[in-house]
């Protein structure tokens, strides 16, 4: 029936935003708050992902671990994977201006997607990991399908109310603080570097929970699963367009953006085929237009950071 | 030995040039506008294929038709900064670097509707490899060595001669002052773009010519060509190219000790190993 | 020329009048007002924060300008661009930063009349002629130099155009008593030569005893105004910033 078609695809639609804000919500914490420029983010999604399968799924004789532990174990181990790789690279890069750190973490990205592709035993190869358990599988599709969308709203919900918390404690004024006034942020010397590698840990590990999400979900994951510049991009166009350093305009951004995005390819699929794949490249095109239009247009966001919270100008609005 | 040099030293050399040229570019663009510059890659990937659509529409040869491409690459380049990046000049400028992270997105795009995403070559001549003593060479590895020699040795004469070159470098050196002394910083912003986007299309057209063309060539070797800036130090022309070389060397004696596959990974542990031991580079460049 | 004219009838060649402005929306400069008369040395102490770079970058145009006006040469020129400024002839060595490190002394030079035209040889004489010292060391990157050599490639640069004003912020900023009478000495001799000076000065006492007037800016205003000796004698300045 129609109907029923219809009430899945708006659950999956529903499920993948979650998913999406709470990778938009990591990026807050990381660029809104903390003003770090994180390019890639798919590869922190990806080593959650590819963590908490392999902590979850059956053994393979062609894979390491396979672990079947506890979803919420995998989950755990995700945000530990991510955070684990976010470290160095933060230790190394935090010193300098953001420049530096987008390139390592584009590098970083890079790197993580070439040992997935390189090592089978860990990746599963081309045909990558299958049997991932998700929450609530065993149900009948329309109704797992459902109750996963709602565990991941909840997920959602859980991890905002404790950005908030983080954001309104002393911790949250002091990166502010930071992000916007950098000459009595190296005033503030080796602390400085300590609060900053705290935000993009924390980011980066959100980060991780949201791609463990989005594997359980699936219940498989390959290499090429997911375009890691179009995932990073997308969160980014999200969080600026919804309005960095605003948790909500986080999630508002992530619900919009996804929606554009779905509904484009919506639409490139009615063409016919010729075009079709043409058009899949149009859609970036268009994408990154958008973005220039919003960092030009409406750089503070459709949700500006509360006024007041913001003391200098970190994204100033346009004139 | 001469395995040694013909299969890992000359390739190294060869690829370490490319990088040069595209490295030069970002560390123009890092050092005189402050930002590093995401969009690099794909622009070196956009030069390629507009040399590419010359020897078709044009009828040219593919050397011939690179001038043409450096051309039109470099009004390219100075057209996305009067488009996108200008009106970002007053902002904190990481948001040009956003900027021009979506740029890249958006070059790439481009050449992928215009030209579809299967690998494309310049001409189907094989060209058989010539002996110089040890050494194998093939003519277009001699004339990547020539033409990005001669590229060099031109814009190293321009900025240390000439009178806008001395301008470039003095707002590399310090903004305010170059101001102070009636600089027109639109003017070295609008030059900066066309050396930047005309050398971007030759390091593009060197890496078309001696592999192949793919949509995604410059958007890969981008991380190398910004590991090549930061190791010869930022701002340094000359460091760029020498950061080239030993990055183009590493990823290719890499395989002596790495599997193959994590060549291009190479880069990267040289880039964070840079910054962790002498963030300013070999000629010590500017640490932003 | 001219030059014996002005000296019949004096007319200032510059005039900052109740100058207000600052950098942002609240303003540092509170009312300034000051006189430089051709071919005089003119000297601003005050203590730090006072306000006295930002007076000098106000007549440079480097800061915005709410109200008061800058006449030079008897032309109004509150507003204009320093690039503008520059041409008008009014140079201007900044604080901190004065030098490009990366460029040879002979460039700094030749940075200096990026806006001139034509044959730059009879200049560079008559800098190398100034300073004797930056001629051996004219392919020395600025960044090498000594302190003391850097203020001169500096202030060699502000010349190189042949302005009729210079504005000299701190040129003598931490150096030796050696260099700091030398670039006392170097100023005089550029005052010699037609070119009026206006300069900020951290060491009071001494900048007092060489300077044909000063003024005393406190809190982006004028104190007290007068000629070097008043001003030294002055037993209330004694105390404010000469350290009895
Ligand atoms: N670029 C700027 N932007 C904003 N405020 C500034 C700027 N430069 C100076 N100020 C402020 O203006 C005030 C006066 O500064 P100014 O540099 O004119 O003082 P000064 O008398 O030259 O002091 P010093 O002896 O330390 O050189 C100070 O409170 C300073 O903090
Ligand atoms: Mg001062």
């Amino acid at each position: 029936m129609a109907s029923i078609g219809l009430i899945n695809y708006a659950t999956f639609m529903g499920t993948m935003i979650g998913i999406y804000g709470v990778l938009a919500l990591g990026l807050n914490i990381q660029w809104g708050v903390t003003g770090l420029f994180n390019a890639g983010i798919a590869g922190f999604f990806a080593v959650g992902a590819y963590l908490s399968a392999l902590i979850t799924a059956s053994p393979s004789p062609e894979r390491i671990m396979g672990w079947e532990l506890p979803v919420a174990v995998g989950w755990l181990g995700a945000m530990a994977g991510a955070a684990l790789i976010a470290w160095p690279i933060g230790r190394i890069c935090l010193r300098f201006r953001s420049d530096y750190l987008a390139i390592a973490t584009i590098g970083v990205a890079e790197v993580i997607r070439l040992v997935l592709r390189t090592e089978e035993g860990l990746s599963g190869g081309a045909r990558g990991i299958t049997g991932v358990p998700r929450p609530f599988g065993g149900l009948e599709y329309s109704l797992s399908q459902f109750a996963y969308f709602a565990l991941v709203i909840a997920v959602l919900l859980v991890v905002y109310w404790a950005l908030e918390r983080q954001l309104a404690a002393p911790w949250g004024r002091m990166m502010k603080a930071i992000r916007d006034n950098e000459q009595a942020a190296a005033a503030m010397g080796k602390n400085v570097e300590k609060r900053r590698l705290e935000a993009f840990v924390l980011g980066a590990a959100v980060m991780g929970l949201a791609g463990a999400l989005y594997v359980h979900f699936m219940r498989a994951i390959t290499p090429e699963a997911i375009d890691p510049m179009i995932a990073t991009f997308l969160v980014w166009i999200m969080l600026i367009l919804g309005g960095s350093g605003n948790n909500r305009g986080a999630i508002l951004g992530a619900i919009i953006v996804w929606i554009i995005w779905s509904m484009s390819e919506f639409i490139t699929d009615q063409l016919p085929a010729e075009i079709a794949t043409q058009a899949k490249y149009i859609r970036v095109f268009l994408i990154g237009l958008m973005l220039q239009l919003i960092l030009r247009f409406r750089p503070e966001g459709l949700l500006p950071e509360e006024s007041g919270q913001r003391t200098s100008p970190h994204l100033p609005p346009s004139r | 030995m001469m395995e040694f040099l013909n299969f890992y030293v000359v390739p190294g050399i060869v690829t370490g040039s490319i990088y040069a040229l595209g490295a030069i570019g970002i560390t123009l663009i890092f050092g005189i506008l402050r930002f590093g510059h995401f969009a690099h890659g794909d622009l070196a990937t956009s030069g390629a294929y507009l040399a590419l659509g010359a020897t078709a529409l044009l009828g040219l040869t593919p050397w011939a038709a690179l001038p043409v491409a450096m051309l039109l690459t470099a009004l390219l380049a100075y057209g996305i900064h009067r488009l996108f990046y200008r009106h970002l000049e007053s902002r904190p400028k990481i948001l040009t670097v956003i900027a021009s992270l979506g740029i890249g997105m958006m070059l790439r795009s481009v050449v992928q509707v215009v030209w579809g995403v299967d690998p494309l070559a310049y001409g189907s001549g094989i060209a058989r490899a010539q002996a110089f003593g040890p050494l194998m060479l093939r003519p277009r590895e001699i004339a990547t060595l020539a033409l990005t020699l001669a590229l060099v040795a031109t814009l190293l004469a321009f900025l240390r001669y000439s009178k806008w070159g001395k301008a470039m470098r003095a707002m590399s050196d310090n903004p305010d002052l170059a101001r102070l002394c009636g600089v027109d910083n639109d003017g070295v912003t609008r030059l900066t773009w066309f050396i930047v986007g005309a050398l971007a299309a030759a390091s593009g057209f060197c890496l078309g010519i001696n592999t192949e063309l793919t949509t995604m060539m410059g958007w890969s070797a981008m991380l190398s060509m910004f590991a090549a800036a930061v190791l010869g130090g930022v701002g340094r022309v000359e460091g760029a190219v020498v950061g080239g070389l030993v990055i183009g060397l590493a990823e290719e004696l890499s395989v002596l000790v790495v599997p193959s596959p994590y060549k291009s990974a190479t880069a990267f542990v040289i880039l964070l190993a840079i910054l962790l031991l002498r963030p300013q580079g070999i000629f010590k460049g500017k640490v932003l | 020329m001219s030059a014996t004219a002005a000296r019949d009838r004096p007319q200032p060649i510059l005039i900052m009048h109740q100058v207000r402005g600052g950098y942002g929306d609240a303003d540092i400069l509170q009312g300034v007002s000051l006189t430089v008369m051709p071919q005089e040395i003119v000297v601003i102490v005050g203590p730090n924060g006072a306000g006295k770079s930002t007076a000098m970058k106000a007549v440079f145009g480097l800061v915005r300008i709410r109200s008061g006006a800058i006449v030079f040469d008897g032309e109004d020129i509150t507003g204009w661009s320093p690039d503008r400024i520059v041409r008008r002839g009014i140079s201007y060595v900044p604080q901190v930063d004065n030098v490009f490190r990366e460029m040879t002394v002979h460039e700094n030079l030749e940075m200096g009349a990026f806006l001139a035209k034509g044959d730059l040889s009879a200049a560079f004489d008559r800098i190398y002629a100034l300073f004797p010292d930056l001629k051996a060391k004219r392919h020395a990157l600025a960044g090498d130099l000594s302190g003391g050599q850097r203020q001169m490639v500096a202030i060699g640069r502000a010349l190189m155009l042949e302005p009729q004003l210079l504005l000299l912020d701190e040129p003598t900023a931490g150096l030796s008593p050696k260099y700091m009478q030398q670039i006392f000495q170097i100023c005089r001799d550029v005052r010699d030569s037609g070119v009026s000076i206006l300069l900020v000065e951290q060491h009071a006492k001494q900048a007092l005893a060489f300077c044909d007037r000063g003024y005393v800016l406190a809190t982006g205003a004028n104190r007290h105004e007068g000629s070097g000796r008043e001003l030294l004698e002055n037993p209330e300045i004694a105390q404010m910033f000469l350290g009895g």
